[in-house]
């Protein structure tokens, strides 16, 4: 049940990118079509995961040990950076069509907010492995469902003549504050 | 290089938020009143200027393959004593940023000045330039925190002009959006006429 609600709450109510506006640059960046956004999806999902798992330990086990907590941003950036990288590495020699798939997003989330955000938010709030891990997916899940509502409604958009000035970011942040306040609806089904 | 210029260009010509749209998070995020806005920006401001500065210092020593870490952990110790100072000093400021100031780190603008800028020019200009992208930020959160909080609860800076409340919605997430993204469309429309 406690899952539950935590997952509930990430992807819905307290979604990543539509109601903490963590994670706008890919949402912007990577929202033109559905299929690159489903990529970008699956590959911050899975270094999402792995981040959380792997900076909870370091947390729990180095820097609270040793007395180290004011060293937490420092080190879950290159803990990440490196994390990306190797997840990089490891996909190119095990698995080539998950890294064709993946791998052209993968430099571009150690940048993504969202990783950091949430490494140093299950810190924040006290979860377990667990629950940390949850919490992650479910983050991540967030994340996926906002980009590719997004990417959708940007296909439907090319279709369309748009007023010059509102072309590109500013039309696509005035979408985005239509999905947000559709997403605040969601406000109160979990007390 | 003019320093003057170099200065200047990111407030209007090179605005990171407004003309690059770059630092998007904490933009949206943080710009719910004026003061919130403002904060956030002099606290990237301080981030900017000593990560130009240093990284400017030290670009011949990198090696060119580790460059990017290398940055990141110089810009993340900056971070930290931001983050620290705050805590200390204004911890009211810092209670309502929460954890916007550890994401100063994967900030684009910071990362963005340093890779683009400071490690190929002289310490003064990245400096300078540190200072002038960090000031255009600032001014760009702080007009998008003023629109917000009049628009959203009615006040500037805290004093209330107008009797009872604002529009809700404009503090919240939404408002964010619409805010940022109607700022840039007029822009983009003065710019071309």
């Amino acid at each position: 049940m406690e899952y539950l609600l935590i997952i509930i709450s990430a992807v819905l109510i307290n979604n990543v990118v539509l109601a903490q506006t963590i994670g706008i640059c890919p949402f912007l960046g990577v929202s033109n079509k559905v299929e690159t956004a489903l990529g970008m999806a699956g590959a911050v999902t899975f270094v999402i995961v792995l981040a959380t798992m792997v900076t909870y330990l370091i947390q729990i086990y180095v820097l609270d040990k040793l007395g180290l907590a004011f060293m937490q941003t420092i080190t879950f950036i290159l803990v990440i950076a490196a994390l990306v990288q190797m997840v990089e590495i490891i996909l190119k020699k095990v698995s080539q069509p998950l890294y064709q798939a993946l791998g052209i997003f993968l430099p571009l989330i150690t940048t993504n907010c969202a990783v950091l955000g949430v490494a140093i938010l299950v810190i924040k709030k006290d979860y377990n492995l667990m629950e940390g891990v949850v919490y992650g997916a479910s983050i991540s899940v967030g994340f996926g469902l906002a980009l590719i509502i997004l990417a959708g409604i940007r296909e439907q958009l090319e279709l369309i003549d748009i007023p010059k000035g509102m072309r590109g970011v500013s039309l696509s942040l005035v979408i985005a504050g239509i999905l947000a306040m559709a997403f605040m609806g969601f406000t109160g089904i979990v007390k | 290089m003019n320093q003057i210029t170099n200065f200047t260009k990111g407030f209007f010509k090179e605005n990171p938020i407004l003309v690059l749209v770059l630092g998007t998070c904490p933009t949206l995020a943080t710009t719910s009143s004026t003061l919130n806005g403002m904060g956030m920006g002099i606290a990237t401001t301080f981030v900017l200027i000593g990560s130009n500065g240093v990284i400017s210092l030290l670009a011949n020593v990198i090696p060119d393959k580790v460059r990017i870490p290398a940055f990141v952990v110089i810009i993340a110790s900056f971070v930290t004593v931001v983050d620290l100072l705050m805590q200390a000093y204004v911890p009211g400021l810092y209670e309502k940023l929460g954890i916007f100031i550890p994401l100063i780190v994967v900030n684009c603008i910071v990362l963005g000045r340093a890779e683009a800028f400071a490690c190929k020019n002289s310490v003064l200009s990245s400096l300078v330039d540190g200072a002038g992208m960090g000031l255009g930020f600032t001014m760009a959160l702080g007009i998008l925190g003023a629109f917000r909080e009049i628009i959203g609860s009615g006040s500037i800076l805290g004093y209330k002009f107008i009797q009872g409340d604002g529009i809700l919605l404009f503090i919240l997430a939404p408002g964010a959006f619409w805010a940022l993204g109607y700022l840039i469309a007029l822009l983009n429309k003065l710019r071309r006429t």
